[in-house]
């Protein structure tokens, strides 16, 4: 194979690819199927470059190189955190043993699905957020969404190099499937239903990055610590560049508040709306919308393959060492949400069964710091206006609650009582048609969206007004 | 029976001869042969029970087991084998309940199977070499005693108005009767289904005219003309028998046999276990020389000829893992040698197949083949560069669950090496049919006469890992690159199965199309029979099986399941 140093060259990796045969074969039929669909798929909006993050190695100064990069030549990747010799098992009836380097043929199919499922996620948010080009509030706003989308590319090839080097035929195939799937597609639509929504406007992507994104990083906490240690290593050094997509939602929302505040203060209203920003109660409305659709995503409230998940070792809890127990769970209970008597309430069941629940609520306790974070921006302009998450049974389609109607305070509504006030707190035909109408492109150098605040600080050191993007 | 699942315990050995029986005799005069039982109480494979009244465990049946082979291979000149007691009044008690009621289930189960196996190979000695068995019944024939003359051609009841045929384990035991009898009333016999009824629920059995009229046998003797009603029916049948006349048996010698901790090893068939992961590698070595010119020299090499060796080998293998290796549930087969030898050794069976030695060879693989269906382990063929998986030792593939086929070579361990390959052979096309009457292709291919057709259209060549697949000859043919994890995969995957799924899985599916008196026997009467073995009613403690003996009457769940 002549090709192998070209692509050691076209594919920062620190997998050994110059000499994995396998791998480079793999690669040589998914990498240019790859590129045709980030060409038909990916960003809409033409560029001639953006000033890009690229790992270039899993070091300190490797894995955040800065360049201008024009897209279709972006370098995605492949790297694994540094492995640990010495790694065990942390959980499970396997704690203990020495974490695998290969599949074991016995949980082969599960962890494939999970790997499936997980590398589904990440290219269906790329297609979401494919034509928000056209309406970025700033040039520094365009090349975060462009950073977030090649990383969620990146992310994709993280998964489909663990479906390539560890699950032989059927793996290739679950790869080709990954971009065969799309987002909203009526025919093969992506597998979760959150990653079939639209993001229509830079509110969504921010809400999104906020929340969804969220749930990818708890989803990515629990497979780093699964005993399958090349997907352990992948997915810790995933959960790095997840953060960069955290931050992007926390501030862009952060900065959508800011701005909001301001007006409200500088015109002395409760509605921005009129003034050109989003007014608060939409902002409410969609962190609502936004935050009951990513619970869904974490599944029922009890699940066994979740808990057979565990017991095998492939997926664990968050931050599963700094939990004080006997890591096994065979003999534990725990509360998780249900339907008592029809209203949303707590059973004890196994903890095993749980660990969905286990894993909804450290993310719901995390997305509380943003509100309170969001909060004290509102306090700080002298409003009392505030921001909440709603009821954990809120809007849910996934899980115990998906039967009942609950408000934002949790009061139980029937059909006809949640048709009429569900406006009051899920964005409108109206509310989305503001927000669509705040839209308008701003790309000239130091300029932003007047729904929108500035960020505190540029990318890399540099300021806000620098040409992050340089469109053709 | 040794329990075999302790290491280091006592294992079972398949190998026996004449000289050494200590169950039988086995005498020859002439067409006609004398198989008498005559079990030894003391002499049970395991302690803890005696062979009273010609009851049975494992180690008569293996004595029966090779009877029966010697007299195929042995002695060409028997055309009647009468199948009769050496004791007075009893004819045989079927299988010792004491050594049934201390086996552990899988040894009940595997037990049975070989008992069945050896049964059918009575029939298939009747039907395929014109050796007729004849069961002079000269005492009560009870349960697997009557199950035992039910194999027979012809049955003779002594008629002393004592002796009866009888299948009491359903009103005794609280079991079925397990080597075949339900089936063969019925199927065989065609005795009605009420009578059967009556008879099977019936502890004491049937004697007299009411058993003739009844069709449980074909004639009763009175004692005084016993004796020569069973010569002359011996002359009759021999008379029948189309065996050739003026032909030499050959010698079966001992097989020469290796067995260390966990490694079997005989001339062309190997073994190796890995208890860790639970999986068992055969390989099946190909000839080492080119076939015999002719028939003359096929006579001469005798046992040392190619196909009879490796199918002996084979054979025994297959009943050592059974019997002594429950643990491990999966076989690995692989082959190696020349494919060309193995197809001019099968081209020179077949075309001499009127041979009575040529036939009887074919007739053996058959029956070892056979042998391997019914086995319950994963059995995974794995067909790599060197290998001679054609015509013959194709069939060990086709038998397998599951075919990996190499595409092409192993490029970084030998790139210049023949691409592995399978061939087509005339052997897969007939001459060793299943237990459902159908060749392995054609139950691969059942309902798909285009690829059965095109899998016949290949013949003759070697066809590589593609187009193997392409004909559905191999499950999946993987390059190198993905070959040992494809592989590796497999077996963790299977290794980590319920094994009892498995072998339900695996039995389901190797038998597609007809059913036959076997497949009736090692599908419904085999499953029937072990799930009834598995029920309180029968194994728990107050259960029919373990209270039998005790004076204590059974204690049943009255729940119908």
């Amino acid at each position: 194979m002549t090709a192998a140093p070209d692509y050691a060259e076209k594919i920062p990796n620190n997998v050994d690819l110059r000499d994995d045969r396998r791998l480079q074969r793999a690669l040589e039929s998914w990498q240019p199927n790859f590129l045709r669909w980030w060409e038909s798929m990916g960003p809409a909006l033409p560029t001639r470059d953006v000033y890009l993050r690229t790992a270039v190695n899993v070091g300190r100064a490797g894995w955040a190189h800065f360049a201008h990069v024009p897209m279709r030549d972006y370098r995605w990747g492949i790297f694994l955190a540094e492995r640990d010799p010495d790694r065990r098992i942390g959980f499970g009836e396997h704690k203990g043993e020495p974490a695998w380097q290969q599949v074991p043929g016995e949980y082969r199919a599960d962890l494939r699905r999970l790997l499936v499922i997980q590398g589904d996620t990440e290219p269906a948010s790329v297609e979401q957020q494919r034509n928000l080009g056209a309406t970025a509030p700033s040039l520094y706003d365009l090349r975060n969404l462009f950073q977030v989308n090649v990383e969620e590319g990146r992310h994709l090839w993280a998964m489909v190099y663990l479906l390539h080097a560890h699950f032989g035929r059927e793996g290739r195939e679950e790869a080709e499937q990954l971009l065969l799937r799309n987002s909203g597609s009526a025919e093969s639509p992506r597998i979760l239903g959150a990653f079939n929504e639209e993001t229509p406007d830079w509110l969504s992507f921010f809400m999104f990055t906020y929340f969804t994104d969220r749930d990818g990083k708890y989803q990515l906490g629990t497979l780093k610590e699964s005993a399958f240690d090349p997907l352990s290593r992948t997915c810790e050094f995933m959960l790095k560049e997840e953060a960069h997509h955290m931050m992007v939602g926390t501030t862009g929302v952060d900065r959508v508040v800011e701005r909001t505040a301001q007006l409200m203060v500088e015109h002395d209203t409760d509605d921005a709306g009129p003034c050109g920003a989003v007014p608060l109660a939409v902002i409410q409305k969609y962190l609502n919308f936004h935050y009951s659709v990513s619970l869904d995503l974490f599944g029922g409230e009890t699940s066994t393959n979740v808990a057979n998940y565990y017991t095998a070792g492939l997926k664990g809890r968050w931050a599963e060492d700094r939990r004080p127990d006997d890591h096994r769970l065979t003999d534990d209970p725990m509360d998780v949400d249900a339907l008592v008597d029809g209203r949303p309430g707590q059973i004890e069941v196994p903890a095993l069964t749980g660990l969905n629940t286990d894993l909804r609520r450290q993310y719901i306790a995390d997305c509380q710091t943003g509100v309170n974070r969001w909060n004290k921006i509102l306090a700080d302009a002298g409003l009392p206006h505030r921001l909440r998450l709603p009821h954990v049974a809120f809007n849910r389609r996934v899980g115990a609650f998906a039967a009942v109607n609950v408000s934002p305070d949790g009061e139980l509504l029937d059909d006809a009582e949640w048709q009429r006030r569900r406006g009051g707190w899920l964005p409108t035909e109206v509310d989305k048609t503001h927000v669509r109408s705040l839209m308008r492109p701003v790309h000239e150098r130091g300029r932003i969206a007047a729904w929108l605040a500035p960020p505190r600080s540029g990318i890399n050191g540099k300021p806000f007004d620098y040409e992050y993007v340089h469109l053709t | 029976m040794a329990d075999t699942t302790e290491p280091g315990s006592a294992l079972v050995d398949f190998r026996v001869s004449p000289d050494r029986y200590r169950h039988w005799r086995l005498t020859v005069d002439g067409p006609i042969a004398t198989l008498a039982m005559d079990v030894d109480e003391q002499a049970g494979l395991a302690p803890g029970y005696r062979l009273k009244l010609n009851s049975y465990d494992l180690g008569v049946d293996i004595e029966l087991y090779d009877a029966v082979q010697r007299l195929r291979f042995c002695h060409p000149e028997v055309r009647v084998v009468v199948l009769t007691s050496a004791r007075d009044r009893v004819f045989c008690a079927g299988a010792n309940i004491g050594m049934l009621a201390t086996a552990s289930h899988s040894q009940k189960v595997n037990f049975c199977k070989f008992t069945n196996e050896t049964r059918n190979g009575i029939e298939d000695a009747t039907a395929c070499s014109g050796q007729v068995y004849l069961a002079a019944v000269n005492g009560t024939a009870s349960g697997g005693g009557y199950e035992l003359a039910l194999a027979c051609e012809h049955i003779m009841l002594v008629d002393d108005r004592s002796s009866t045929v009888a299948l009491p384990e359903l009103p005794l035991l609280g079991v079925l009767p397990g080597t075949g009898g339900l089936t063969r009333i019925t199927d065989k016999r065609h005795v009605r289904r009420d009578l059967a009824d009556s008879f099977a629920t019936r502890a004491e059995g049937i004697g007299g005219e009411r058993a003739v009229a009844w069709r449980l046998v074909d004639e009763v003797v009175p004692r005084d003309r016993w004796a020569q009603t069973v010569r002359a029916r011996a002359a009759e049948l021999a008379e029948r028998s189309a065996r050739p006349a003026g032909a030499t048996g050959i010698t079966l010698p001992e097989l020469a046999k290796s067995r260390s901790g966990d490694a079997l090893g005989y001339r062309y068939v190997r073994a190796g276990i890995d208890r860790r992961r639970g999986l068992a590698e055969i390989t099946v070595a190909g000839p080492a020389d080119d076939p015999p010119a002719g028939l003359a020299e096929l006579h001469a090499r005798g046992a040392e000829l190619w196909t009879l060796a490796m199918t002996r080998e084979l054979d025994d293998l297959i009943l050592d893992l059974r019997t002594n290796e429950p643990e491990v549930g999966t076989w690995v087969l692989r082959t190696a040698g020349s494919a060309e030898r193995v197809l001019g050794y099968d081209d020179l069976l077949a075309r001499n197949s009127g041979d009575w030695l040529a036939a009887e060879i074919i007739h053996y693989l058959k029956r070892t083949l056979k042998r391997l269906d019914v086995t319950s382990r994963s059995i995974l063929a794995l067909i790599e560069p060197g290998s001679c998986f054609a015509g013959s030792l194709l069939e060990l593939a086709l038998a397998a669950d599951r075919s990996y086929q190499l595409a092409g070579v192993f490029t970084e361990i030998d790139p210049a090496a023949v691409p592995a390959a399978i061939t087509v052979g005339p052997m897969n096309l007939g001459p060793l049919p299943m237990a459902n009457g159908l060749t392995r292709l054609g139950t691969r291919f059942l309902g798909d006469d285009k690829a059965l057709a095109a899998a016949r259209d290949a013949a003759g060549q070697p066809l590589t890992g593609a187009d193997a697949a392409r004909l559905g000859l191999v499950t999946v043919a993987p390059d190198d690159l993905d070959w040992d994890d494809e592989v590796r995969i497999m077996l963790e995957e299977r290794a980590g199965f319920s094994p009892d799924a498995l072998t339900g899985l695996e039995a389901n599916y190797r038998f597609a199309g007809p059913e036959t008196m076997e497949t009736k026997i090692f599908g419904r009467l085999t499953a029937w029979q072990n799930w009834i073995f598995t029920r309180p009613n029968a194994s728990g403690p107050d259960g029919a099986l373990r209270r039998y003996g005790t004076g204590l009457r059974p204690r049943f769940d009255r729940k119908r399941v």
